[in-house]
């Protein structure tokens, strides 16, 4: 058989710009291309600026993971600064930033990746009692009458023969990858628009502390939102019971709708627990302190490696051994093509060595994507919920071992099923389980704490510039809904010298390294993956839906010699 | 709830017609005119002519681009107020091509965008989030293989109308703040032969770009708009105007640091860096996320999100707004605001204010056609 070039641009439902080349023969990949077709520029934006600022400048990042650029700027100046939040400030950060987890993982799974599993024309043909009998079984969720379901697929009925298909338009309707009974598929379609009008509801959390989402504010030292019982300005009785049922939602939401949806659907593709899996090796930086950041012990979720996917081991973790490469990337170092170079040292100079637009195939091109291969003492390493999820597990994490083994159980699978897209889609839901419930005990210990007398949220000692050393250094990490992430700072007489990040869609979206390693992308498109028809690439989508991309996040460069920004004045 | 492309609107039905198949009672109906009528400040008596436009329309086209930005934009739309009858704003519109939600992708999504764009020549409502970079032939952002001056140069030409959402599309945004690495632009920088509507912000409030949709629909032309392409039912005043915390700073009540008595007491936030003095946004009026909060009402100081190049003018943001000697501290920060505080940096000049209050005067005059050039600011000496 011939083989076949194919070439999924854009890649859609996901954050940013993403070009997915691969090699398709009898019904399989047999290689794989990951291409970023953005750049922006940002670090080098960084340079020359008032690192209490740079939250700010980085949060821009990306704007569905609004939070976590952002929190990662703070902890990297206020770890340069030598500065130590109160302990308010880290509770109304991890519930900040387990929200955007709660309703970022969901967003995901409705309106992101659930049309790769679930047909939404082949709702048409189901009997609506019979979702209500499905629904009725998983779930004690209210909405699930009969009479809600007909209403449901009624509106779909109408918009289907209107003819103005929207978003809809082109979908992959009726390929033979679709597994999904029309009932299940009705119950996911009601579900979707549901998440929509959930989304919107929680996410006030972010804008009762923050004051807007997306991109809510933060500050170097803690929190600006005050805390005062007595004043109708301030974090008050009034907004600490808004928050509280907002969680509330949140929880019920996850587990009611969004954690009995997965595990419905999975059961009908458990052949993807076989497919999808790439890379060998987990990292997880850890997330979400106890108190302060640097207390590593204290994380929520654990921080570690897992090697060769041999889960009675878990390695530490050093940021020390990571390093970026450039020899697949459209950049040039000053030591050459295929030497890495540690974050502290890193130095990016972009240089586009691709073909003209518009572009036919960049599989031929030694250089094809804007993102770097990120690599931790020499390997690639895959990030995000799975990462976590083995970590937590293999550390003997009890909420995670409770979860993995409540997955396996349901589905009737073994460990090795984890390293899978499937696993993937399954760990997202476990963590977000996880985090919906731990809400919970961060707004109990704010609330104790305010009880207690200590309503600090802001640490104003290093504050001034004058208080600062005249060069120091900072590394913020966070282990953000997509993965690990890491901010590197370096300040010189209170200015910026150097920025740099690394982030978790640069480890998955990785190139090929000077060894010829994979990223995560391309490692797992070529793990034991179907593609039916290279015309509708449905398998491409799962697999690399099941990673959630996030492409602005991922690319990123700096000005290694810190120029001053030049700033602006009137004419 | 309505989401906005679940239900269909066939090419015969109007509005009215379409509400009533779905069951949306004329009350409703009403009720969501008179706020949509309210927003965009018609005021009550709006409510008929919001009524009879929206009823007797037919469902036009939006093709949405996204281009070099972070998505925020787009997320800032799916959390639109009114819950489930502001859902109805985007239920107004075929959504034809929209990265983040369409099914379809790589060939099938560019499929849909040509389709689109051929069957409704002339008529479809083009939307962009996203700058555009302009350095090295435009190679910093491509989709299918294209750049992105290519595709918006393309999907203009065809547009009945041009509305840019967000800070990028606007004026190019963090990117574009210095050195500007990608050169990066705002659509108004490369579509020159059509008028471009501004709905400013980092990200805009989702209700701004709904109303603003609404608005087209109901009058068949983009709303008014200030020397920025900015609509004034939204942009039209300061936020210092309409500050709640406006009364503090009048008596001189001051937050001198991040979390003392006067924070915690929620006075004026200018002595922390607020921008508000000098931008011009609806955010104490509109406030987010299902009215929230906003910004100040969180305690945290104004950034000045919706005024082009604020990443370098109005930063370091935690820096007092430049004091001008010689006025009363009331009268300084209005002299400022009217001078859009072109630079938040020592060394404001006579001639700056002088320019600035030009440019006040500018904004003002609403039939004054929207500068298609904002001029880059120039670095300091």
């Amino acid at each position: 058989m011939a083989v076949t070039k194919v070439v999924v641009d854009p890649i859609t439902r996901i954050e940013g710009h993403l070009r997915i080349e691969v090699q398709e023969e009898n019904g399989r990949i047999r290689d794989a291309w990951a291409t970023s077709t953005q750049f922006r520029g940002i670090e080098q934006v960084m340079v020359g600026r008032d690192p209490r600022d740079a939250w700010a400048f980085t949060q821009r990042i990306c704007g569905v993971c609004t939070v976590v650029h952002a929190v990662a700027s703070c902890r990297a100046v206020e770890d340069a600064l030598d500065i130590t939040i109160p302990p308010n400030a880290n509770l109304i950060r991890n519930l900040i930033h387990g929200m955007q987890f709660v309703q970022d993982h969901v967003i995901h799974f409705y309106h992101l990746h659930a049309l790769d599993w679930v047909d939404v024309v082949s709702a048409l043909s189901a009997n609506p009692e019979g979702t209500a009998g499905i629904a009725r079984r998983i779930s004690p969720w209210p909405n699930n009458s009969a009479t809600y379901f007909k209403e449901v697929q009624d509106r779909i009925r109408r918009f289907v023969s209107g003819g103005q298909l929207g978003i809809f338009t082109n979908g992959y309707w009726g390929h033979p990858a679709y597994k999904l009974p029309p009932e299940v598929n009705l119950l996911a379609v009601a579900h979707y628009l549901e998440a929509l009008d959930w989304q919107r509801d929680v996410i006030r959390l972010h804008t009762v502390f923050g004051g807007k989402n997306p991109h809510p504010n933060f500050l170097v030292g803690g929190m600006a939102s005050a805390i005062n019982l007595d004043d109708a300005a301030t974090i008050n009785t009034e907004r600490l019971t808004d928050i509280r049922d907002m969680i509330t939602r949140a929880q019920r939401f996850v587990e009611q709708v969004y954690w009995p949806d997965l595990m419905a659907i999975a059961g009908f593709y458990k052949d993807w627990a076989a497919i999808g899996g790439g890379l060998r090796n987990y990292l997880a930086c850890g997330e979400f302190p106890d108190g302060d950041v640097r207390q590593i012990d204290t994380m929520y979720f654990p921080r570690g490696i897992i090697l060769d996917r041999d889960l009675t081991r878990v390695h530490p973790y050093d940021p020390e051994l990571i390093k970026e490469y450039i020899s697949s990337s459209w950049y040039e170092y000053s030591v050459g093509d295929q030497e890495g170079l540690h974050p502290y040292q890193g130095e990016t100079q972009a240089r586009y060595s691709g073909p003209p637009t518009p572009w036919t195939y960049l599989q031929d091109h030694p250089k094809y994507t804007w993102m770097k291969a990120p690599r931790y003492d020499g390997r690639p390493m895959e990030v995000g919920p799975l990462a976590r999820m083995l970590v937590a597990y293999a550390s003997g994490h009890d909420d995670a071992r409770e979860m993995v083994a409540e997955v396996l159980n349901r589905l009737e699978v073994g460990p090795a099923a984890l390293f899978s897209t499937l696993g993937r889609v399954a760990a997202r839901g476990m963590e977000t389980v996880l985090l919906a419930r731990r809400m919970n005990v961060w707004y109990d210990q704010l609330v104790g704490r305010i009880r207690g007398g200590d309503v600090a949220t802001f640490s104003g000692e290093k504050w001034e510039p004058k208080t600062w050393p005249a060069t120091c250094q900072g590394y913020g990490f966070l282990d953000a809904p997509r993965g690990a992430l890491g901010h590197w700072v370096q300040i010189a007489n209170g200015k910026i010298s150097r920025y740099q990040c690394v982030v978790p869609s640069t480890w998955n979206c990785s190139p090929r390294d000077p060894q010829g390693q994979m990223g995560a992308y391309e490692a797992s498109l070529v793990d034991n993956h179907p593609l039916l028809r290279p015309e509708q690439p449905l398998e491409i989508l799962r697999t690399i839906h099941s990673f959630d991309p996030c492409m602005a996040c991922g690319v990123h460069v700096l000005d290694a010699h810190g120029t001053e920004v030049t700033r602006v004045k009137v004419q | 709830m309505y989401f906005p492309t679940s239900h269909p609107w066939t090419e015969e039905e109007t509005l009215g017609q379409h509400l009533e198949t779905r069951g949306v009672k004329r009350r409703e109906f009403l009720e969501f005119c008179g706020q949509m009528a309210l927003i965009l400040g018609l005021g009550s008596a709006g409510t008929p002519k919001v009524a009879s436009a929206l009823q007797t329309q037919r469902r036009p086209t939006v093709i949405w681009l996204q281009l070099q930005e972070c998505t925020g934009c787009v997320e800032s739309v799916l959390r639109t107020a009114e819950p489930s009858i502001g859902d109805l704003v985007l239920d107004l519109v075929s959504l034809d091509y929209q990265h983040t939600l369409m099914a379809g992708a790589g060939h099938a999504a560019e499929q849909a965008l040509q389709a689109s764009m051929r069957d409704n020549a002339g008529q479809y409502v083009l939307i962009v989030t996203g700058s555009i970079p302009l350095a090295e032939n435009g190679i910093y952002t491509t989709i299918g293989g294209r750049t992105a001056k290519e595709i918006i140069e393309e999907a203009a030409r065809g547009a009945a109308a041009v509305i840019a959402v967000g800070a990028c599309a606007h004026w190019g945004s963090v990117q574009a703040a210095r050195p500007n690495p990608t050169g990066a632009v705002g659509v108004r920088q490369v579509i020159r032969d059509k008028p471009v509507l501004n709905i400013a912000g980092c990200p805009p409030i989702g209700d701004v770009i709904t109303a603003t949709i609404v608005h087209y629909l109901t009058f068949g032309r983009l709303p008014a708009a200030d020397a920025e392409g900015r609509p004034l039912f939204a942009y039209g005043a300061r936020i210092h105007d309409q500050c709640p915390r406006r009364a503090n700073f009048d008596a001189g009540q001051f937050v001198e640091e991040f979390d003392d008595d006067a924070a915690r007491r929620g006075y004026c936030l200018y002595k922390v860096g607020c921008k508000g003095p000098a931008t011009f946004s609806p955010c104490p009026i509109f406030q987010w996320n299902t009215r929230t909060s906003w910004p100040i009402g969180a305690g945290h100081p104004c950034i000045g999100c919706t005024e082009p190049f604020f990443w370098d003018t109005m930063s370091p943001f935690y820096e007092r707004m430049p004091d001008v000697g010689g006025f009363g501290i009331e009268r300084r920060i209005d002299l400022i605001g009217a001078g859009l505080a072109l630079t938040a940096a020592a060394g404001v000049t006579a001639h700056a204010l002088a320019t600035g209050l030009h440019q006040i005067r500018r904004r003002r005059n609403p039939t004054e056609t929207p500068g298609k050039d904002a001029p880059p600011p120039e670095p300091k000496a």
